[in-house]
């Protein structure tokens, strides 16, 4: 049992999906699918904790030993990426049942469910595999579902907005497939590790070359990296309030997964940082993001659009740690990879809440709606704190990290940026909390009443555990800095 | 002359990609956006299929007379990435349906009119 603990990390989840569809009936199709959410994140649990005491777990899929057969191959950053994403994954399950039946027509719930899972399984997979073209079959398997799951979105502008991310998110994949095909043209290998070791007898062809470009932008498209951006906002504005908080908290993280594992694990922290300068472009890149999306969320009048460039603002943090390529810099990436998806999570499922009681998530109609849902919009307050990075919330540390990362290279002016938009996140997030809180009801605020405790539960257990990170960081950032160290050292 | 006959697939292949790219990003309507995905994707397979030839090789089943094979690997990988682009082109034909549906037409220009209205 203990041995397979890789496969049925990936099993569990894809096999409950189409059992989903044969079970039917609404009430028992969630708590299967709920039941079967809590039981992967238990696998991911068991999983970190054989990574953390035996080190890199190895599975070799059908006994086909690797480099020949798919492996799959899970060190401490895969951990630590499949505990966020299955976690995430159950908590938003469980909160979802109400929401879902406010949102989609309840003869669509099992098939929901189906989809929910199979997305779980493609970001799941995409994590734990060794395997380049793997990557790529997750990939699409996540993605396909999550075009699904998006034009389940109440609203008709959720289908234009589920094409637009088709679309883009296809031109993404192809771009990744035609860099894994130019992978393997060079090195006759698709196994991660092995390509890594033979990238080096193949060194400066231009191949090479041409294969890094075209993997490093379609990764950048499905991560929505400024200014690749132009899919989400739509697309998290207009799905179901559950899938916007699930899609929100994983499938872009999972990205910016792809993109570590990359370029430190396949081609190296010399080759892509060093000889190439990665970091001319995704500095810039990613503060442009930072500043253009937040001051683009400052004027957003429906909330969960701003949330939405918010979101396209955080992943420049992220890509800004990365582009250090120093051991603080990474740690800040990953960590704030893990922060950010607690907080968006916990603040996409609070606007759930909001949508449930007011049909609608424009400021307006928000106004005076703290005196009515307290415990919704303190979840939101506390969750805008972390986004802002105040401290004791999990994104001080992220900034921390950041900034302290900046000033080992003597980059001051890169610290001065992120503190300066920090400032902008204060404009968005306070725009929110003066509207709830201080502002006489509107009308539809009137009416409101505080959101089910089947919802404000699993609300406040991610924006506590925002907190929680904030206070007790040995967990995240320890992990996250032996994540960093490790692949710094170039292991894939 | 050689980069030109020597890599003929290859030229298709880039041919076929800016093709189906430019139909992507140059279409308002809907169908054909599909189609020039499908294009787009099309060209990766033949990208795949053309590195896994060998000149003179057969198919690597073991006979006498035969001892050069092309490699079958991509051809699979490539099987695969049809799979998957055939469940692209349904989820795609499908979302233009249902929004062919609830706007009553299927280029974007028209789409983007109404949701500002």
């Amino acid at each position: 049992m203990i041995e397979h603990l890789p496969v049925l990390q990936i099993i569990v989840p894809m096999i409950a999906a189409p059992l989903c569809v044969l079970l039917r009936r609404r009430l028992l199709v969630l708590g299967f699918a709920i039941l079967a959410c809590w039981i992967t994140f238990g696998l991911s649990v068991a999983l970190l904790d054989q990574v953390l005491t035996n080190g890199v777990v190895r599975y070799e899929m059908g006994g086909w030993a690797a480099p020949w057969g798919i492996e799959y191959r899970v060190d401490l950053l895969s951990a630590f990426v499949l505990l966020l994403v299955s976690g995430i994954g159950a908590i938003v399950l469980t909160f979802a049942p109400r929401s879902l039946s406010d949102e989609v027509p309840v003869s669509r719930h099992y098939l929901f469910c189906s989809v929910y899972l199979l997305c779980l399984t493609g970001l799941l997979g995409i994590a734990i595999t060794g395997d380049l073209f793997n990557v790529f079959v997750f990939l699409e398997i996540s993605a396909l579902s999550s075009y699904a799951l998006i034009a389940m979105g109440g609203r008709r502008q959720a289908l234009p907005a589920a094409f637009q991310y088709l679309v883009m998110g296809t031109i993404g994949a192809t771009f990744i497939l035609i860099g894994i095909g130019l992978m393997y043209m060079m090195t006759g290998t698709l196994n991660m590790e092995d390509m890594a070791t033979r990238l080096a007898a193949v060194d400066g062809v231009r191949t090479g070359l041409v294969a890094f470009g075209f993997f490093t932008v379609g990764v950048a498209l499905k991560m929505a990296l400024f200014p690749l951006h132009v899919w989400l906002p739509n697309a998290y504005t207009y799905a179901p309030s559950v899938v916007t908080a699930f899609l929100a908290a994983t499938a872009t993280k999972v990205s910016v997964y792809i993109l570590l594992r990359f370029v430190f694990g396949v081609f190296g922290v010399e080759f892509a940082f060093e000889r190439l300068g990665l970091t001319t472009i995704l500095l810039p890149l990613s503060l442009a993001g930072i500043v253009v999306a937040s001051t683009v969320a400052i004027y957003q009048r429906n909330i969960k659009r701003m949330l939405a460039y918010s979101s396209v603002a955080q992943i420049g943090y992220m890509v800004l740690g990365i582009s250090f390529a120093t051991a603080t810099g990474l740690t800040a990436g990953i960590v704030h990879l893990f922060n950010h998806a607690l907080i968006k999570g916990g603040l996409f499922m609070a606007m759930g809440c909001v949508m449930l009681r007011l049909k609608s998530v424009d400021i307006d109609d928000m106004a005076g709606i703290g005196r009515k849902m307290p415990f919704t919009m303190a979840a939101w307050a506390v969750g805008g704190l972390g986004l802002i990075g105040v401290p004791v919330t999990a994104g001080f540390i992220s900034k921390w990290y950041l900034i302290r990362g900046a000033l080992e290279l003597n980059w001051w002016p890169v610290a001065v940026l992120v503190l300066l938009s920090s400032l902008l996140a204060l404009v968005y997030v306070w725009r929110v909390i003066e509207t709830a809180f201080f502002k006489e009801p509107s009308e539809r605020a009137q009416t409101a009443t505080e959101a089910p405790l089947s919802m404000l539960i699993p609300t406040w257990v991610l924006i506590g555990a925002s907190i929680f990170f904030g206070l007790m960081t040995s967990r995240s950032a320890g992990i996250a800095q032996q994540a960093a160290e490790a692949l710094l050292r170039g292991s894939p | 002359m050689d980069t030109v006959i020597g890599l003929y697939n290859y030229w298709v292949v880039i041919f076929l990609m800016m093709t189906g790219f430019y139909i992507v990003i140059s279409r308002e309507n809907l169908i054909k956006t599909v189609i020039g995905l499908n294009i787009f994707q099309t060209s990766v397979f033949l990208l795949y299929i053309t590195m896994g030839k060998v000149r003179g090789g057969t198919a690597p089943i073991m006979a006498d007379g035969f001892d050069v094979y092309t490699n079958p690997l991509p051809s699979v990988l490539i099987l695969t990435a049809i799979v998957v682009g055939v469940a692209t082109t349904s989820v795609a034909l499908a979302l233009v349906v249902r929004i062919r549906e609830a706007y009553e037409t299927i280029e974007e220009d028209e789409i983007r009119a109404q949701d500002r209205a």
